[in-house]
Order: C-alpha cells, then sequence, then structure tokens
C-alpha cells in the first residue's frame, strides 16, 4: 500500500515538476527570441524544414481528407435530399475542426518529432554544451529558431490543409457526383462566416502550432543523453503532441462554438 | 542547400499558406458583420419566437439587411424582445411588420420585416409595434385536429 502511495507522489511530483520546467523553458525562448531574430536566416532555415518538407504530406493528405468527407457526407446528406449542403458540411468540418487538428497531428509527427531528434542528438554528442562553454546560447541559436519555424508553419500548414480538403470536397462532389456547382459554393459561403469560422479555426491552429514547437523542442532538449533517450524522446514528443492537440482543441471548441 | 535557394521556398510556402487563407476568407467563407454599415438598432416584441437565434438573419424581401443581435425576455410584459442590428443604409417605415419565418421546410428562421406604407421612418432604437409570432408546429396541428373534431360534431357520421 505504501508502495502504491509512495509511486503516485512520484509521479504527481515528477508531472508538476516537468510542468514547472516547460514553462520557465518557455520563458527562456521567449526571452532569447529578440537575440535569435537578430540572425533571421537560422529561423527561416527552420521555417524550411519544418513548414516546406511537410507541405507534400499536408497537401496530400488534405485533399484525401476532403474526397472522403466529400464521398461520405453525400451519401448521408442525399437520404434527405440536402445533397446540394454538400459544401457547407465539408467547408465547415475542415475549417473549424479537421484542418487545424489533423494537420496538427501530421505536423507534430513529422516535424515535431524531426526537431526533437536533432535537439536530442545535439544533447547526446555534446554540441549544446560546447556552445554554452563559446559563450553562445544553445536557447536563442538552437532551440528559439525551431520553436519559431514551428510556430509560424503551423496555421499556414492548416490554411493549405482545409484549403485542399475543401477543393477535394469540390471534386468529388461537383466532378465526380455532380452536385450543382452554384450550390455548392453558394451554401458554403452562406454558412461559412469569415470571423466567427475561419478566424476560429486559426486561432486554433497558431495554439497547436505552439504548442506542439514547445514540446518538441523540450523534449529535445530535455532528453536522456543517450541513444535509448532520444528515441524515446521522440515519442513522447508524438504521443504528448498528439494529447495536447485534442484536448486543446476540445476546450477551444468549447468556449468558441457555443449556440 | 544554398541560402537563396532557401529563402525562396520559404517564399513560395508563405505565399502559399497566405493565398489558402484568402481562398478560405473570399470563396469558402463570406465576410459578414463588415459588410453591415454605419449599424443602428431596433426592437421587437414576439408572443413567441419559436427557435429564433442570435445572429439569425433579419431580411426584407429575401435581402439580407441585418442580424438579431439580442434575445431577451421582458419580465413585464411577458413577452419575447428581440434586439437586431440594422444596415444604417436601410430604412423602414414606422408601420413595419415584423414576422419570424423559415426558410424552407426545415431551414433555420429569420426575422422577416414588411415594410409599410407610413411617411416617417424608424429612428435607432425604436421598437416596431406590428408582429407576428413564429408558428409552432404542435399548435398549428392541434388547431387542425380541433378544427377537424369540431367539424366530426356539427355534421353527424352517417
Amino acid at each position: 500500500m505504501g508502495g502504491v502511495l509512495r509511486k503516485l507522489g512520484a509521479l504527481a511530483i515528477n508531472g508538476v515538476w516537468r510542468l514547472g520546467f516547460i514553462t520557465r523553458f518557455f520563458w527562456m525562448i521567449l526571452l532569447y527570441s529578440g537575440q535569435s531574430f537578430t540572425r533571421l536566416h537560422l529561423t527561416i532555415r527552420e521555417l524550411y524544414f519544418s513548414g516546406v518538407m511537410s507541405l507534400l504530406i499536408i497537401l496530400v493528405s488534405g485533399l484525401f481528407v476532403g474526397l472522403v468527407l466529400g464521398l461520405q457526407g453525400y451519401e448521408t446528406l442525399q437520404r434527405y435530399g440536402a445533397s446540394d449542403s454538400l459544401g457547407t458540411l465539408v467547408a465547415l468540418s475542415l475549417v473549424r475542426e479537421l484542418g487545424p487538428v489533423v494537420a496538427g497531428l501530421l505536423f507534430a509527427s513529422r516535424a515535431g518529432s524531426a526537431v526533437t531528434a536533432e535537439i536530442g542528438l545535439m544533447k547526446v554528442t555534446e554540441q549544446l554544451k560546447a556552445m554554452d562553454m563559446m559563450a553562445v546560447s544553445p536557447i536563442a541559436r538552437v532551440v528559439a529558431p525551431r520553436f519559431w519555424g514551428g510556430v509560424i508553419s503551423m496555421p499556414l500548414l492548416a490554411a493549405l490543409f482545409s484549403a485542399m480538403g475543401v477543393f477535394g470536397g469540390w471534386l468529388i462532389g461537383v466532378v465526380a457526383i455532380g452536385v450543382d456547382d452554384g450550390a455548392f459554393w453558394a451554401q458554403m459561403q452562406a454558412a461559412v462566416d469569415f470571423r466567427y469560422d475561419v478566424i476560429n479555426g486559426v486561432i486554433k491552429s497558431c495554439v497547436f502550432g505552439v504548442a506542439v514547437a514547445l514540446i518538441a523542442v523540450f523534449e529535445g532538449y530535455d532528453c536522456v543523453p543517450t541513444a535509448e533517450g532520444v528515441s524515446r524522446a521522440i515519442t513522447r514528443t508524438v504521443v504528448s503532441s498528439a494529447l495536447a492537440i485534442l484536448a486543446l482543441d476540445f476546450v477551444m471548441t468549447s468556449f468558441m462554438f457555443r449556440g | 542547400m544554398s541560402r537563396t535557394t532557401l529563402d525562396l521556398w520559404v517564399g513560395v510556402f508563405v505565399a502559399m499558406g497566405i493565398a489558402a487563407l484568402f481562398f478560405l476568407a473570399i470563396k469558402v467563407g463570406s465576410v459578414s458583420g463588415s459588410d453591415i454599415k454605419s449599424p443602428y438598432t431596433l426592437t421587437a416584441r414576439f408572443d413567441n419566437i419559436g427557435g429564433l437565434k442570435v445572429r439569425a438573419p433579419v431580411k426584407v424581401a429575401g435581402v439580407l439587411v441585418g442580424r438579431v443581435s439580442e434575445i431577451r425576455y421582458d419580465n413585464e410584459r411577458f413577452q419575447a424582445e428581440v434586439v437586431f442590428t440594422v444596415d444604417g443604409r436601410y430604412k423602414f417605415p414606422t408601420d413595419t411588420f415584423a414576422n419570424i419565418l423559415t426558410s424552407g421546410l426545415l431551414g433555420e428562421q429569420y426575422l422577416g420585416l414588411d415594410p409599410g406604407g407610413e411617411e416617417k421612418v424608424l429612428a435607432p432604437g425604436d421598437v416596431i409595434k406590428k408582429t407576428q409570432s413564429a408558428v409552432v408546429l404542435e399548435k398549428l396541428i392541434s388547431q387542425f385536429m380541433f378544427s377537424k373534431a369540431a367539424e366530426g360534431e356539427t355534421a353527424p357520421a352517417k
């Protein structure tokens, strides 16, 4: 009994400790951001690795999600004779939920894991310590550019995902099945509000961007400097990012889309 | 990879992302709210608002002129009070009639205004006096049933 309680206590203390550490780490990143922005090409390089390199997977998955939404949505809507609102269904589900969430999950596994691996390996080979010895702050030189690269890429990728998904829904609905083109777009435009739906989706993707980028750089920086430690850190990045995205999504949806 | 090609790719990426946002804003969504210029509010009281919701459209002759901004219950009159915002470009006579209508058979409910023939127009904050409540399906059916039953009494079964 005592052993179980002790384990529970250790678990709780460890959780609180990590939460405090990640908050301080976040604060440090923000502090050193100014310093790292003076060498902007570092951030642009990370924008390339986490943004441009994720383009392919984001665009292709967006297209396929849109195609599936088009097929399944049409299948259900035509039972009620409402196949004209296919555009509404596809656009609202993508812009509000699927765009930010699925793009965030893909981004975490494509770019977040890579960032963790890179920083983790730098720690294993003691590059971070070497930088510290040369009075170069590893947070300004390594961590902050990767963080901002992720934060900037995420909303852009989510917007591309949603746009691609709407295009996919249009391909299936209008081109393949034959829903009326005018009704598809007109009903969509009548139902999707820029401020209420699109902006809230963008806010969501920005929050996910901060969460994923912070978790990725933190797990890399915090990893146990062994081969096994790096691999565990990568796994933790993907798992905690996915959980964080889904939990934050629920919280934000319950605040944003009421009544 | 040289820095110029890297910059080029990042530029392409950012441009694509912004283009996607514009696509979502203009082609997928409609920038509503901002197209209501110099808005003013009017109020209408109803016995029953049915399923009318905040942000429901306000239409005149089928044209969208504003949105419902607030719905509350008046404790003294025992009526629902609907406050709505109308585009400042549009004016309505003082004897305008306010109805709660449904778009399509199962569509959303909206506030329909029928302008009257008065010379004077409603000023901001005015109350529309002539209103017609939402049609509640249960009441409609019960009226129909009662009238059918009444018919049965007057014309005895053969």
